[in-house]
């Protein structure tokens, strides 16, 4: 076993390890299966069925349905593959990732305009800084 | 005999290939990004390379995670621009230059860097957005030859800061062991700080992005250093690209000299970095 300890002590922060990559190899293969336009309109057409195609958990597909990016980086999903079914969707980078923030678009937006966000609190879990 | 003429890091947001695609580099939001680069269009009509070496990383457009190599090369004649999601760019498709990529996988090799050769390369906005951003958007052809380098910079564990400065420095062999007169530039490509993934999303550290620049510049075998958990924690969970510009920085030699540098937030989730550097006499 492969010791993350260091990297899971990041706050608000999925490291995408090999472990990860292991997990989430059909969910990221069923996100660049969107890189073709034909297979977008299928996706689009009926989502179910396009994801039943492959053989991801249910619990991925469930997340992909509800576009819910913090789960799909907990079920071992890669946010520049994701960027597939967003980008799918019409939307930018900062539109999705801004909904893994607890922050609107508009806000989190404002905040990449003032500077971005600021690393006092947000380097460790266990020093609190 | 070949040679490495100039070094240059920049960012590569996709949002910056999209903004030049759709015509909106005039706009109060994107006008300070274009504004740092305007001297390096100039300088590089001025200096033109007859191929340039581009270290980026793939973004799950062409390399997928059924196999990762750390290092991997173009040996193609010509790579074509990847459909994203929303369609491929609308850009010249990229010039190889097999000879010299092939006697630079042979140099590598028995050098000891076992690095990944390939002939079949789609590249995406990680390599073409450096390329927009330095020529503009010319029709039919690029100005000049590129070899891709893709670096694991997506699955951690990625490569080291210090096998990055070496390979750099290995490249550097490698050109100058290459017979035809060819002016060579090596470009590293990602960053800077920036976490594009979960509630710590939006994080700038411009404070350790400055820090980086001049330890690029003055000590890169002290920067070289710098474990993975640093550059995740403190750059953001994707800044650890920022590892490729060491390769950059190892080809230029000992000493470098600044020519120019740009440093910006924001463009779309990331601090945009640019630097010209060229080699100087030790």
């Amino acid at each position: 076993m492969v010791d993350y300890s260091e990297i899971d002590d990041i706050p608000g922060t999925t490291v995408f390890t090999a472990d990860r990559a292991r997990k989430g190899y059909h969910l990221n293969e069923f996100c660049m299966s969107l890189m073709k336009a034909e297979n977008r309109d299928r996706f689009h057409a009926d989502e179910r069925a396009y994801l039943d195609e492959w053989p991801m958990t249910e619990e991925q597909k469930q997340a992909v349905l509800d576009r819910d990016y913090g789960k799909l980086l907990e079920l071992g999903g890669n946010i520049y593959f994701l960027a597939k079914l967003f980008a799918s969707d019409g939307l930018s980078y900062v539109q999705a990732v801004s909904t893994m923030t607890g922050m609107s678009v508009e806000d989190y937006q404002k905040m990449m305009l003032a500077g971005g966000r600021n690393i006092e609190g947000w380097r460790s879990k266990s020093k609190g800084n | 005999m070949a040679r490495i003429t100039a070094g240059v890091t920049t960012s590569h947001v996709p949002a910056i290939g999209a903004a030049i695609d759709l015509g909106k580099t005039e706009e109060d939001y994107w006008k300070p990004v274009f504004a740092g680069y305007e001297w390096t269009k100039q300088w590089a009509k001025e200096n033109p390379p007859d191929v340039v070496i581009l270290c980026y990383n793939d973004h799950g457009s062409a390399m997928s995670l059924k196999m990762i190599p750390t290092f991997a090369i173009g040996i193609a004649d010509k790579f074509q621009p990847c459909d994203e999601g929303y369609g491929p760019r609308p850009i010249p498709v990229v010039e190889g230059h097999p000879d010299l990529a092939v006697h630079l996988a042979q140099s590598l090799i028995l050098d000891e860097f076992d690095i990944t050769m390939m002939n079949e390369l789609d590249v995406d906005h990680g390599l073409t957005v450096p390329l927009s951003l330095v020529y503009g958007n010319p029709k039919d052809a690029w100005p000049t030859k590129v070899i891709p380098i893709a670096v694991n910079v997506v699955t951690y564990p990625q490569p080291t800061g210090n096998r990055c400065l070496n390979l750099g420095k290995a490249i550097r062999r490698a050109v100058e062991s290459y017979p035809e007169d060819l002016s060579v530039q090596v470009w590293g490509t990602g960053g800077m700080s920036h976490q594009i993934q979960g509630a710590r999303a939006g994080l700038i550290n411009k404070e350790w992005d400055h820090a980086f620049i001049e330890r690029l510049l003055n000590d890169p075998e002290d920067l070289a250093k710098v474990p993975h958990i640093e550059y995740l924690r403190e750059a953001g969970a994707e800044g650890i690209e920022l590892i490729m510009w060491l390769i950059m920085r190892g080809a230029l030699g000992e000493k470098a000299r600044e020519l120019h540098r740009f440093y910006h937030v924001p463009a779309s989730n990331t601090a945009v970095g640019h630097l010209v550097w060229e080699p100087a006499a030790a």
